[in-house]
């Protein structure tokens, strides 16, 4: 797997990452068997720009996610940012990288404490990396949450006072207020309406323009991932299936399952009339993946070959990454 | 349109819901009718009514909830009329409903064929030899692979796809008039929706059942209804032909709602916003409650709220734009 060229113009480069959760079971609790939510994905990330990663549930995305952060240990793999080994880094060091990568939630709901004001939640992370006075604190505080579109006398006032939409943008300012270079945005926008989506979707996007953020975006909606990209990985049961910009993959997609995929969204336009791929089946269990291209059970254009040769993730053409044995454009 | 033809008509129905921090006014006037055989799209955002009206034509509203005004007239007879004991004879057997979360609405402790057959038993009054027989007829017929095997399974041991397929079995088991299906895919991967609306798409030709679909996402709209009716804090905005609303929609949260959807292979710099949120419907605004989001607010709208205006081509508009 070859993804990286020029490592310098990258900020996060992922290599072979792997995550194997154990599934405990028997008499000593032995491990009887792993879910292999991540086995071996590669791709890379350039200053200012976004990766969208797209795929249904349980392909691996949220974990993708997560591993990068360190927040969950993988199981093997290099993640490097700016050409640090984030998952070799001492504790002191992780610490100074946590500031650089931060994460936006989907439940905006779930991820702030309903005890405390939301001012005190978004200067947590500032409190524990020492930065600043307390008043120096509150003043951050308050131009982050006017940045994204709220105003500073909110920050007295608990989540529950405030519309999904609202909490969102608070979540944000939350990941914002430490001036990071990457944010990993997992979902940012799939609890809100489309009305309040389009509100968050356009403020991620200025927020990168003006401070030239980083975004790894993580979502299960295509066309929301189509329009926020610059570069989209598309992601089946553990594995990268496809990777490419987002205009080669979206006029050109060449992976089986990216075409089924964009073909089953249905369309806000009732004259389209579309040959649709309908997929039978569901995904396979992780636990106990299909041999040879993991797609192959529900493929159309399976032969032989598939059930035994697990495909290469090639570049087909420049920039665009396919593990398929019969892809075509 | 003859009158036979209506199916299921609401008057004037208002539900609200009475809680400790005052009235909700969860449906505030809503008038529609749906005719046999058709579907009829129902679209709005979180908490403008769309699902309380399908509980409020089942009449499964729970304490705190009353629909104290209007009509649900369903093939002639007023439903708010009805005895519990004769509105348990309707769901469920002429008008029956799926929902967002299949893996919840069924009953963990027992077997998927047996929810199936209690449902035969009750309405149809079917022996227990010819229920077995007609749920694997209509297992198979929602496409549930190996339905003999499957019978026997317990809900957890599908895949959230599968239990969607049996709580279309379940739905139409007693051959319902009306089937209301609120968000029936939103829980559901993309594949897996594509299958499920394809499969809901055949039934339909099949058992010409009238279907109230209720949704919040546009694609699925425009891809399986006849008609469309929009919601708004607890009202109806607009009401027309699919093909007819996404070519020109009327009221400005129509537009605003179609700008704000990203769509796939169609990208834009920046997507179009509805500033502000939806008003608190404890106190809905006087006038037209789109008001304050509105860009082409006129001194009328926050004074005088706007009737249903009729506009050519079978549709209405709820603005005084018209």
């Amino acid at each position: 797997m070859t993804v990286s060229n020029s490592t310098s113009e990258h900020l996060l480069e992922v290599r072979n990452l792997k995550k194997y959760f154990p599934i405990k079971g028997g008499l000593m609790r032995r491990t009887v068997a792993q879910v292999k939510a991540l086995d071996g994905v590669s791709f890379s990330i350039k200053k200012g720009e976004t990766l969208g990663l797209v795929g249904e549930s349980g392909c691996g995305k949220t974990t993708t996610g997560r591993t990068v952060l360190r927040l969950i240990p993988p199981s093997a793999g290099e993640v490097l940012f700016e050409g640090q080994d984030v998952l070799k880094a001492s504790a002191g060091r992780m610490r100074a990288l946590r500031r650089d990568m931060q994460i936006v939630f989907q439940d905006p709901y779930a991820s702030l404490n309903p005890r405390i004001p939301v001012g005190h939640s978004i200067a947590e992370g500032l409190k524990i990396h020492n930065i600043g006075t307390p008043r120096e604190r509150l003043d951050q505080v308050a131009q982050v949450l006017e940045r994204v579109g709220l105003n500073s006398g909110h920050m007295r006032r608990f989540p529950h006072e405030f519309s999904g939409g609202q909490r969102q943008r608070i979540g944000i300012a939350r990941a914002l207020v430490m001036q990071p270079k990457l944010i990993v945005c997992d979902e940012p926008v799939s609890a809100l309406d489309v009305s309040i989506q389009a509100q968050v979707l356009n403020l991620l996007n200025d927020l990168q323009k003006d401070l030239g953020l980083t975004y790894l975006f993580i979502a299960h909606n295509l066309s929301v991932v189509e329009h926020i990209s610059n570069r989209v990985g598309v992601m089946y049961l553990g594995r990268m299936v496809e990777l490419a910009s987002r205009d080669q993959l979206f006029s050109k997609p060449m992976h089986p399952y990216t075409k089924a995929l964009m073909s089953a969204i249905p369309l806000p336009d009732p004259t389209i009339k579309r040959d649709r791929i309908i997929l039978e089946g569901d995904v396979p269990s992780p636990v106990n993946p299909p041999s040879g291209c993991r797609f192959h059970p529900r493929c159309w254009l399976a032969q032989d070959i598939c059930k035994h040769d697990d495909p290469a993730f090639e570049e087909k053409e420049p920039g665009h990454f396919v593990a398929c044995h019969f892809a075509q454009g | 349109m003859a009158q036979s033809d209506v199916l299921l008509k609401l008057k004037g129905v208002k539900t609200y819901f009475f809680t400790d921090e005052g009235t909700v006014h969860a449906v505030d006037g809503l008038d529609f009718q749906v005719r046999r055989g058709e579907t009829l799209g129902i679209v709005g955002e979180s908490g403008c009514g769309k699902s309380v009206t399908s509980m409020s034509i089942l009449r499964l509203l729970g304490k705190t909830g009353k629909v104290i005004e209007g009509e649900i007239m369903f093939d002639g007879e007023n439903l708010l009329d009805l005895s519990e004991e004769e509105m348990r004879k309707i769901r469920g057997n002429r008008i029956s409903m799926i929902f967002q979360q299949p893996t919840t609405c069924l009953n963990p402790v027992f077997r998927i064929g047996e929810q199936i057959i209690e449902a035969l038993q009750i309405h149809q009054g079917l022996s227990g030899e010819e229920g077995n027989k007609r749920t694997i007829e209509l297992l198979t017929l929602v496409g549930l692979p190996d339905p003999v095997r499957r019978m026997r399974s317990f809900p957890h041991e599908i895949s959230g796809g599968q239990a969607q397929r049996v709580m279309i079995a379940m739905a139409l088991a007693c051959n319902p008039e009306l089937l209301i299906a609120d968000e029936p895919t939103t829980a559901l991967d993309v594949t897996i929706q594509a299958q499920i609306l394809d499969l809901m798409r055949e039934l339909r030709e099949k058992v010409n059942t009238a279907i109230i679909l209720i949704t919040h996402d546009l694609g699925v709209v425009a891809e399986m209804a006849e008609n469309v009716m929009v919601m708004y804090a607890g009202r109806a905005v607009e009401y027309a032909p699919v093909h007819a609303l996404f070519e020109a929609p009327k009221h400005p949260y129509t537009q605003g709602l179609i700008a704000s959807t990203p769509v796939l292979g169609n990208v834009r710099d920046e997507l179009e916003t509805i500033p502000g949120q939806v008003p608190s419907l404890l106190n809905p605004p006087a006038g037209c409650r789109f008001a304050s989001r509105c860009a082409h607010r006129m001194d009328q709208c926050t004074q005088e709220e706007p009737p249903l205006i009729k506009l050519e081509g079978d549709r209405l508009v709820r603005c005084w734009l018209y």
